[in-house]
């Protein structure tokens, strides 16, 4: 079993290598037609022009392509600003479009066989190193050596993970054209899904699915005999799956607006966003449908079902953000810090997102309703300061890519601005508690160690006192891995749920006010 | 307050002296207290060293409270061996020296590993694990093991069977009993362990006893010999026959050895205390593990308690009476005590003793790895004990039925409510009613909750 591990680790890290390795191959040209057939009117007169010295010749790598692109569009734009020819400025993007159209790589010509050795490859190699996982063990949960781990507690196996995401995450946010060969890889499947070419938001919604589903069955077989767990985990590829995958795409071949019906303002921050109201608005019934659906979502969703079974219906069972947290993440998951000072640093970062993305949204809907009469276009730059430094920055880069270095929930404990409402919620008006079991805790600390959020659990747990704290997502871990049956997730009566001045029983001495 | 300015020393930074320093500190703002111990620089959870050992958590993921804790609550702390302490002078002498003036000392000095003079005993590795320094020097052999050899069935020895198995190392494992804990456990529990043992390829050996440790050329251990002649080839021994109290400095140095001697400490196997945790000399207390009561604080309790709840409701209750206007003795409640036996979680509530004793039955229900048996009154029927394996129980649930006296009828008839499982784990109650019919002829119900109780959570 051990080989058939080995093995499967060699052929995962092929599969990364390629990978890797694919978006830098293949020959690019740019032809006249091509720009016709991706650049809108507007643009074209001056960008035919502009690109026509780039026609016909051969570029050898992706680089030469992208950076001569580059020299001549922004060299017309500056000249544009220059003259002060605002009108005439192109703010569109078109470097990965064109990058994507001048292909002519082997991957254009084979995407199956590209996709075959790179990603397919990958989950291959990964299912062979999970599946025989603790096979012949008895079931419960093994933590050995977590902290011998190189790759589970900072050691050099983790930085290089961390960084290979986090330069993962910054050429896809900002420099997708260098990453066309993956895109093109994935047309064929995104065609027979949507019936449109692949965008990198597809390529890259098709990796962190997969990932989801391979890191989930591992969940399986690392909690096996939790059953707990194991339905959590169920729940939460399921819903990346069906509702963040698949439903949306084929609501784009229906030529309906892209849509997932289970991301909630204000974590879908743009929601309210001109573009997205007028989609919705523009779609007939089932438009309309997803506008009221996702506004009953925030008005009585997210309050009444965290009110029965506080946040973790959302962050832990059925969030895409979470999904990716308690699957890729979960070995990473010790890493979070238990600090009191870092739960202060939380409670205003997590605030502050909050705050920020209901003052913008406000504006949007202001400015929406009066015409552009308030503020005219500066909700423009509003949002794409929020895009840039909360949806990119944050949830991306440092959500996932700080994995190995902070734990997997960086983005959901102090970033994510849904988070804070259903945490308010959650905190305030909930019947969803941790339940400690009277004297039993023997304050070991493995109940914080694996808190993904950072809570000190056990400093809760050892003087009898329920947690009730409002960044709890109900992952259950506390629970699994307390060695003493201390901890119970619950749903229950509000009264006596949150004990301010717990009792310890046991001792019938005197009465241990904590 | 009229001792505002005392300075309390406590000798021991584990749960009892912690606890105790706590809870002065909670009542008198004023008091001057300092911890002693030459162990570690801070309070870390004994009970989680195995973990340390298997790469589940690092030292500091053990220490309960953070780092500042200390200075806020004005505790100070050192980290030094007390050698001796001179009760007249009312001063104690540190292994480098130093003399550190008290008025009130707490002795909460814990425990070391039982030895019972076998030859080979102080070979190289050979030890017992109780402290942070045991485990540092159970990191130190493990290098050169190839196979490890725990004596002692008990809590420490299949803990420390476990530790050896999380690195793939062999383990022999001799318990002089017949099953696996059995002084404590009744014998299905004890077999039911003993399977478990041996699902997890320890090679279990019961009724076997240490009869030497052998060396090699080095003075290390190659081998351990049987009673029965057998030799077994080892680089390791774990010796896990249970724990003394650690005075071993106040033995040397401060005991008393005649009526007449008025500044020797009153020692037995451990320090001698009364009800509230005094010693002969006063002035000075002992709590915890090195506590040895001169009269049983109840009748269902040893004069030693070495437990980690025990120890922290010593600390508790010798802090009220330091600080309040009178003093209570130490009365414990309803025993409750919990383990885990690799995968299998230990939960006990009340008296369930290894075998039966008179006028008391018993009701016991066992599936795969869940277990779990009910003591009873034979005469009325109330319930004096349980013992659960693989299911989490409510512990206030237990604490009042046994206090109060349920009933049988009355504790199974509300069995869903002392259930303390995670959601979704799969529930034996039906199980167990229908066995307990079977045995007794008696039908208790259970009603099953409504879709609604059921959809909106576990205590509707």
């Amino acid at each position: 079993m051990k080989n058939i591990q080995y093995v499967g680790i060699a052929i995962f890290l092929m599969g990364l290598l390629a990978f890797s390795v694919i978006p830098f191959i293949g020959d690019y040209r740019l032809e006249e037609e091509i720009v016709r057939e991706n650049v809108k009117e507007i643009h074209q007169e001056q960008l035919l022009e502009v690109l026509s010295p780039m026609y016909g010749q051969t570029y050898t790598s992706n680089f030469r392509f992208i950076g001569d692109f580059n020299d001549r569009f922004s060299t017309h734009n500056e000249d544009l600003k220059e003259r002060q020819e605002w009108d005439n400025v192109i703010w569109d993007d078109y470097a990965f479009v064109l990058t994507k159209a001048s292909s002519l790589g082997p991957v254009n010509e084979r995407p199956y066989f590209f996709l075959l050795i790179s990603v397919v490859l990958a989950v291959i190699g990964g299912l062979m190193y999970i599946l025989p996982l603790y096979r012949h063990e008895p079931d419960g949960i093994k933590n050995d050596g977590i902290y011998f781990s190189s790759m589970k507690s900072r050691g050099l196996l983790g930085i290089i993970t961390g960084t290979y995401l986090i330069v993962f995450y910054i050429i896809l946010y900002w420099f997708p054209a260098y990453l066309t060969n993956l895109v093109l890889m994935v047309d064929p499947l995104s065609m027979a899904l949507s019936g449109n070419p692949a965008s990198q938001w597809f390529l890259y919604g098709f990796i962190y699915t997969l990932a989801i589903l391979v890191m989930g069955i591992r969940m399986f077989r690392k909690y096996k005999g939790n059953a707990y767990q194991t339905i959590r985990t169920a729940s939460v590829m399921f819903f990346q799956l069906a509702f963040a995958f698949m439903l949306p795409e084929i609501l784009v071949l229906l030529n309906m607006p892209w849509h997932d019906f289970k991301n909630i303002w204000p974590l879908d921050y743009s929601f309210f966003f001109e573009y997205r109201i007028d989609g919705m608005v523009s779609s007939g019934a089932l438009g309309m449908f997803m506008l009221i659906w996702g506004i009953i979502l925030i008005v009585v969703g997210v309050p009444l079902f965290t009110y029965f079974y506080g946040k973790r219906w959302y962050c832990s069972w059925v969030c895409g953000c979470g999904g990716l947290a308690e699957t890729l993440g979960d070995p990473y998951r010790q890493l979070s810090d238990k600090s009191l000072k870092a739960w202060k640093v939380e409670r205003y970062l997590v605030h502050g997102v909050l705050v920020f993305a209901v003052v913008m949204t406000a504006m949007t809907i202001a400015n929406y309703f009066m015409e552009f009469g308030l503020l005219g276009n500066a909700t423009d730059q509003v949002h794409s300061i929020y895009g840039f430094m909360i949806g990119s920055m944050f949830a991306g880069v440092i959500g996932t890519g700080f994995y190995p270095f902070m734990g997997n929930r960086v983005w959901c404990r102090f970033g994510c601005p849904l988070a804070a409402y259903l945490g308010i919620v959650q905190r305030f008006k909930s019947r969803f508690r941790i339940t400690t079991n009277g004297g039993q805790c023997i304050s070991c600390g493995n109940c914080s160690t694996y808190c993904e959020m950072g809570i000190d659990v056990r400093w809760y747990a050892q003087r009898g006192q329920n947690i009730v704290r409002a960044s709890c997502v109900g992952c259950g871990v506390c629970s699994a891995v307390c060695p003493r049956g201390v901890l119970k997730l619950e749903n229950g009566e509000e009264s006596g749920r949150v004990s301010d001045m717990p009792i310890i029983i046991g001792n019938k001495s005197i009465t241990v006010k904590n | 307050m009229s001792n505002s300015a005392r300075k309390i020393v406590i000798i021991g930074n584990g749960i009892s002296g912690v606890t105790c320093a706590r809870h002065i500190r909670k009542k008198d703002g004023q008091a001057e207290i300092l911890i002693i111990s030459g162990e570690t620089d801070h309070f870390f959870s004994r009970t989680a060293l195995m973990y340390i050992y298997m790469g589940h958590m690092k030292y500091e993921h053990t220490k309960p409270y953070e780092d500042w804790f200390w200075d806020k609550n004005r505790i100070a702390l050192k980290k030094a061996w007390v050698t001796q302490v001179d009760f007249d002078k009312k001063e104690l002498l540190l292994a480098e020296g130093e003399c550190i003036p008290y008025n009130t000392l707490i002795l909460a000095t814990g425990s070391k590993p039982n030895t019972f003079g076998w030859p080979g005993q102080d070979l190289e590795g050979v030890q017992g694990l109780y402290s942070m320094q045991d485990l540092e020097k159970m990191e130190k052999n493990t290098p050169a093991v190839r196979r490890a050899v725990v004596v002692g069935g008990g809590l420490i020895g299949i803990e420390m069977a476990e530790m050896f198995r999380s690195r793939d190392i062999p383990v022999t494992f001799l318990v002089r009993e017949s099953n696996f804990w059995d002084n404590v456990l009744p014998k299905e529990e004890a077999q039911l362990i003993n399977r478990h043992i041996r699902t997890h390829h320890i090679d279990l050996r019961l009724e076997t006893e240490l009869e030497e440790i052998l060396s090699d050329d080095t003075g290390r251990v190659r081998a351990l010999k049987t009673k029965s002649g057998e030799e077994i080839a080892c680089e390791f021994v774990g010796l896990t026959v249970g724990v003394r109290p650690n005075i071993t400095f106040l033995e040397k140095n401060n005991k008393r050895l005649t009526d007449n001697d008025k500044t020797g400490l009153d020692l037995s196997l451990g320090i001698l205390v009364d009800a509230y945790f005094k010693t002969n000399i006063p002035d000075v207390f002992a709590i915890g593990d090195c506590a040895e009561f001169r009269e049983r604080p109840a009748a269902d309790r040893k004069t030693i308690e070495q437990v980690w709840y025990t120890g922290r409701m010593h600390g508790e209750t010798l802090a009220h009476n330091l600080t309040a206007n009178s003093s209570v003795p130490y009365l414990p409640g309803v025993w409750f005590n919990s383990a885990k036996f690799m995968d299998i979680e230990y939960q006990t509530y009340g008296q369930v003793p290894p075998t039966l004793e008179p006028g008391t039955d018993t009701f016991y229900w066992e599936k795969d790895r869940t277990a779990i048996r009910f003591v009873y009154n034979s005469s009325n029927d109330n319930l004096l004990g349980v013992n659960a394996f693989g299911w989490r129980l409510r512990h206030d649930f237990f604490d009042t039925a046994i206090s109060e006296g349920w009933t049988m009828a009355t504790v199974l008839g509300q069995l869903d409510k002392a259930n303390f499982n995670p959601e979704f784990f799969k529930n034996h109650i039906q199980e167990v009613l229908a066995k307990y019919r079977q045995k007794t002829g008696r039908s208790i119900t259970i009603k099953k909750p409504s879709f609604f109780h059921r959809l909106i959570g576990s205590r509707a």
